[in-house]
C-alpha cells in the first residue's frame, strides 16, 4: 500500500458548484464554508481512518458527492442559525443600550460594553427551575413554546442576508417568509387559551386583535413593493431598487406605514398590547418560567429582527449601496441598515405610551389601511407612467 | 378615538357574555403597593371594581397610644413613604392645636418649603407611576432624576432622604442650613426646566393624552358625594384646598394659585398635579425668601410641656394626595389617648369603581394611578 498524503483527501479548489448534489441554482457562501470546512474536517478523519485501517472504503464515502453534501448542509444550517443568533443578540445589546441613553442611564455594564448581559441572562433563564403550573394543558402548553421559536428562528434564518447568503430563492421568497412570520399570533391565541389563566387569556385575545389590525396593511404594501419591483423574489426586489431607487422615496408613505406594522409585527412598544406589563402583568406570557419565558424572549427578538430586516428589504435597498451596489460584504450591509431601523424602533419605545386595543384597531383600519391603499394608487401610477 | 366610555348597559343587550372577575393584585405590576383590585370584566370593558386595601394594616394608631408625644414623629413619618413631612407636621400641628401654643414665624416658613419640597418629590413619584402604567420608562427614569435633586434638598435640610424626623412639636428639628436657601433656589430653577421635557414627552404625544382625555369622567356631585379631596378633586372642578381655604402655618402670607379644572376626566386630573408642582415652585421661593428676611438668629423652634391637657383636636392639611386629618384626644397625660388618622387614599381609593366603570382594562391602571396609591398611610 502506497502511504497516502494528506492532500490527496483535502481538494481546497473543489467547487460545490460542481457537486452534483449542489441544493442552490446561484453561490451560496454559506453552503460554500460549510463545504470547504467539511472538506478539511472530513477529509482530515478520512486521512486517518485510511492510516489506521488502509483500504476500508469507509474513506472513500466519507468524502463521496452526496456524503459531503449532506455534511455541508448540515454546517450550512448551523452557520445561518449561528449568524441569525448572533445578529440577535446584537439587537438585544443594541437595544438596552440605546434604550438606557435615552432614558439617562447607562444600561448594561457587564463585559464588552454591556453585551455580555446577553449570555449571563441565558444562562440565568437557562439555569431556572422549569416550573409548570398544575392546572394548564401541559402539552399545548410546552409545544406552543416550541412552535412560536421554531418558527421564529425558521423565519429569522429565511430572510435573506445578501445574494450569495440565503436559505431558499424562490419565486415567491417574500410572500413564504411572510407566510411563516404571521403564524405566530395564532399560536399566541392558543397558548393564552392553554395556560388557564385570566391575563394569558386576555393576552392571546389581543394577539389576535392586533393581528387583524396590522396585517391587511402589511399585506398590501407588500403587494405594492412586489408591483414596483415586478418580483415577489427578495433578490429581485432588492436590485430592483438597486437600478432605479430605493423604494422609500417614491413609497414614503408606505415606508412610514410599513414601519409601524412592523412594530406591531414585533409586538413591541407602542404595540405591545399582547403583553402590556401595566395591566395584564405578563399577558400571554404570565404562566411561562425560566428557560421557556427566555426561549419566548428570545423569539420576540428575532421576530424584531426580520421586521427590521423586511424594511430594509422592501424600502432600503436590501443589501446594496448607491453606486456601489454588492460592494465587498453586503451582508455587514444589511445587517447595518438593518440596525438602524431598529434603533428608529428604540426612540419609538422610548417617546410613546401603549395604545390601547380599540386604537390599534382604530389605526389600523381608519389610518393604515387608507395610506397603504393611497400609496398602492401611486406606485400604479407612477408604474404606469414610467417614472419607476 | 379617545371616546372609550362606552354605556354599560348597551353593551349588555347587545349580547349574553360571561362576566369574569380579574383580581389585579396585591402583586401585580400596576398595584403601586400591596393591595388588590377586583375587576369584573365583559370582554374588555369593566363592568364593576372593587378594591381591597388593609394587606399593609401595622396598627399604627393603636400604636401611638402607647408611647410618648415626641416619640410618635418618626412613627408618622412612615406613614407615608412619598412625602413623609406632610404626615409629621399635621401630627406637630394637631399636638400643638391641643397644647393651644404657636410656635416661631420662622418654624412655621421652614416647614411650608419642607412641606412643598415633599409634595413635589411626591408629584414626581406619581408622574413616574403614571409613566410606567402607560407603557413608557423614560417618563418613570427622568422624574426619578429629578426627584433624586428634591431628596438631596432633604438630606441638606434634615439629613434624611426619605423619612426625616424633622417636623417638631413646637417647631423644626434644626434652623435650615448653610446655603440651603441658595441649594433650594438652584434646584427649583433647574426643575422648572426638566419639568417642561417630562411634560413635552407626555403632552406632544398623542397616544398619552389619548389614554388619558375624556376617560373615567366623575361629576362634582359624585366627587362630593364620594368623598374625593386633593388634586383629583380639582380636575372634577371643585374649587378647594385647604392650604388657601382653612391656612394652616403661614400659607395665608404666601401668594400662589390653586389650579382647578371643570373636565374631570383622567387628564384633567394630570394637568392639575403638574400644575401644582409649578405652583409648589412658587411657594418655595416666597417662603425661602420670607425664612431668610426672618433672619438668622431667629428662634425656630420653642419648648413645649410633655404632657397635653385633656380634650380634643384637630387639625386637616393639604397632603399631596389629598385631604389628611388627625384626630387627638388627649386624657392629660404624655401619651395619646386616641389618635386617628384620616388618610385620602383611603376615601379615593373606594371611588375607584366609579373611575373604572364602563372603561377597558388597559386603562385601569391609567385611571388608578390618578389616584396616587400610596398603602403606607392607608393601611396604617
Amino acid at each position: 500500500m502506497a502511504y497516502s498524503s494528506i492532500l490527496d483527501w483535502i481538494d481546497f479548489f473543489k467547487d460545490p458548484m460542481d457537486s452534483p448534489y449542489y441544493p442552490f441554482d446561484t453561490y451560496n457562501l454559506a453552503y460554500d464554508i460549510g463545504f470547504k470546512l467539511h472538506e478539511i474536517i472530513g477529509g482530515t478523519i478520512a486521512w486517518l481512518i485510511n492510516l489506521l485501517f488502509p483500504g476500508n472504503g469507509v474513506s472513500e464515502w466519507l468524502m463521496c458527492d452526496y456524503v459531503s453534501a449532506i455534511m455541508a448542509l448540515l454546517i450550512f444550517m448551523i452557520l445561518i442559525f449561528l449568524v441569525a443568533f448572533v445578529s440577535v443578540l446584537i439587537v438585544l445589546w443594541l437595544e438596552r443600550k440605546l434604550l438606557g441613553r435615552m432614558m439617562d442611564r447607562r444600561g448594561t455594564m457587564i463585559g464588552m460594553k454591556g453585551f455580555l448581559q446577553c449570555v449571563a441572562d441565558g444562562l440565568k433563564t437557562f439555569m431556572k427551575e422549569n416550573t409548570i403550573p398544575k392546572k394548564v394543558d401541559k402539552m399545548t402548553y410546552i409545544w406552543c413554546v416550541s412552535l412560536i421559536v421554531g418558527l421564529s428562528v425558521l423565519v429569522a434564518c429565511m430572510v435573506p442576508l445578501s445574494s450569495r447568503w440565503y436559505v431558499v430563492d424562490y419565486q415567491t421568497g417574500l410572500l413564504i417568509i411572510m407566510a411563516f412570520f404571521a403564524l405566530a399570533p395564532f399560536l399566541i391565541l392558543v397558548s393564552g387559551w392553554a395556560q388557564n389563566n385570566k391575563y394569558s387569556l386576555i393576552g392571546g385575545m389581543r394577539a389576535a386583535e392586533l393581528m387583524i389590525s396590522y396585517e391587511v396593511p402589511m399585506l398590501i404594501l407588500i403587494c405594492t413593493a412586489a408591483l414596483a419591483a415586478g418580483s415577489f423574489n427578495i433578490g429581485d426586489i432588492v436590485y430592483y431598487q438597486n437600478d432605479h431607487l430605493w423604494f422609500f422615496i417614491p413609497q414614503i408613505l408606505g415606508f412610514i406605514v410599513f414601519f409601524f406594522c412592523a412594530t406591531a409585527e414585533a409586538e413591541r412598544v407602542p404595540f405591545d398590547i399582547a403583553e402590556a406589563e401595566a395591566e395584564l402583568v405578563e399577558g400571554w406570557q404570565t404562566e411561562y418560567a425560566g428557560m421557556k419565558w427566555g426561549l419566548i424572549m428570545l423569539a420576540d427578538y428575532l421576530r424584531g429582527t426580520v421586521s427590521c430586516g423586511m424594511v430594509v428589504i422592501l424600502y432600503l435597498g436590501g443589501w446594496t449601496l448607491p453606486f456601489i451596489g454588492d460592494g465587498p460584504i453586503p451582508e455587514i450591509v444589511f445587517l447595518l441598515k438593518a440596525y438602524f431601523v431598529f434603533f428608529l424602533m428604540v426612540l419609538l419605545r422610548a417617546a410613546m405610551a401603549r395604545v390601547r386595543t380599540d386604537q390599534i384597531l382604530n389605526i389600523g383600519w381608519k389610518v393604515f389601511m387608507p395610506l397603504s391603499v393611497i400609496n398602492l394608487a401611486i406606485v400604479i401610477v407612477l408604474k404606469v407612467g414610467g417614472l419607476i | 378615538m379617545a371616546d372609550s366610555i362606552v354605556p354599560v348597559k348597551e353593551i349588555e343587550e347587545k349580547m349574553d357574555t360571561d362576566k369574569m372577575w380579574v383580581i389585579m393584585g396585591p402583586q401585580h405590576p400596576f398595584s403601586h403597593g400591596l393591595w388588590t383590585l377586583k375587576v369584573q370584566l365583559d370582554g374588555e370593558f369593566v363592568t364593576d371594581a372593587d378594591p381591597i386595601v388593609g394587606y399593609l394594616h401595622r396598627g399604627w394608631e393603636k400604636e401611638t397610644e402607647n408611647r410618648t408625644y415626641p416619640k410618635i414623629i418618626p412613627m408618622a413619618d412612615r406613614l407615608c413613604y412619598a412625602a413623609s413631612m406632610t404626615y409629621t407636621h399635621l401630627y406637630c400641628m394637631t399636638v400643638e392645636k391641643a397644647l393651644g401654643i404657636d410656635i416661631p414665624e420662622k418654624a412655621k416658613y421652614i416647614r411650608i418649603v419642607a412641606d412643598e419640597v415633599c409634595r413635589i418629590q411626591s408629584h414626581l413619584m406619581w408622574l413616574a407611576a403614571v409613566g410606567t402604567d402607560m407603557g413608557n420608562l423614560t417618563v418613570f427614569l427622568w422624574c426619578m432624576r429629578e426627584r433624586e435633586f428634591f431628596l438631596d434638598l432633604n438630606v441638606k435640610l434634615t439629613g434624611a432622604r426619605m423619612t426625616t424626623n424633622y417636623p417638631r412639636i413646637g417647631g423644626v428639628r434644626n434652623d435650615t442650613t448653610e446655603l440651603f436657601d441658595r441649594d433650594i433656589l438652584r434646584t427649583v430653577d433647574r426643575f422648572e426646566k426638566a419639568l417642561w421635557d417630562i411634560i413635552a414627552l407626555i403632552d406632544d404625544s398623542s397616544i398619552f393624552v389619548s389614554r388619558m382625555k375624556g376617560i373615567s369622567y366623575l361629576s362634582r356631585e359624585q366627587v362630593a358625594n364620594m368623598g374625593l379631596t386633593g388634586p383629583a378633586m380639582r380636575g372634577c372642578g371643585v374649587d378647594f384646598d385647604i392650604r388657601r381655604d382653612d391656612p394652616y402655618d403661614n400659607y395665608d402670607k404666601i401668594d400662589f394659585e390653586v389650579p382647578v379644572l371643570t373636565e374631570g376626566d383622567s387628564y384633567a386630573r394630570y394637568m392639575i398635579r403638574v400644575e401644582e408642582m409649578f405652583q409648589s415652585v412658587e411657594i418655595i421661593r416666597q417662603a425661602v425668601a420670607k425664612v431668610k428676611a426672618i433672619g438668622k438668629n431667629a428662634p425656630y423652634r420653642m419648648k413645649v410641656p410633655s404632657k397635653v391637657p385633656k380634650g380634643t383636636a384637630f387639625m386637616r392639611m393639604e397632603d399631596p394626595r389629598g385631604e389628611s386629618l388627625m384626630y387627638l384626644v388627649s386624657d392629660g397625660t404624655d401619651k395619646p389617648w386616641r389618635l386617628k388618622v384620616r388618610s385620602p387614599i383611603f376615601t379615593n381609593v373606594s371611588t375607584s369603581k366609579a373611575m373604572c366603570m364602563g372603561c377597558r382594562i388597559a386603562d385601569v391602571p391609567a385611571i388608578l394611578a390618578q389616584i396616587d396609591m400610596c398603602l403606607g398611610e392607608t393601611d396604617r
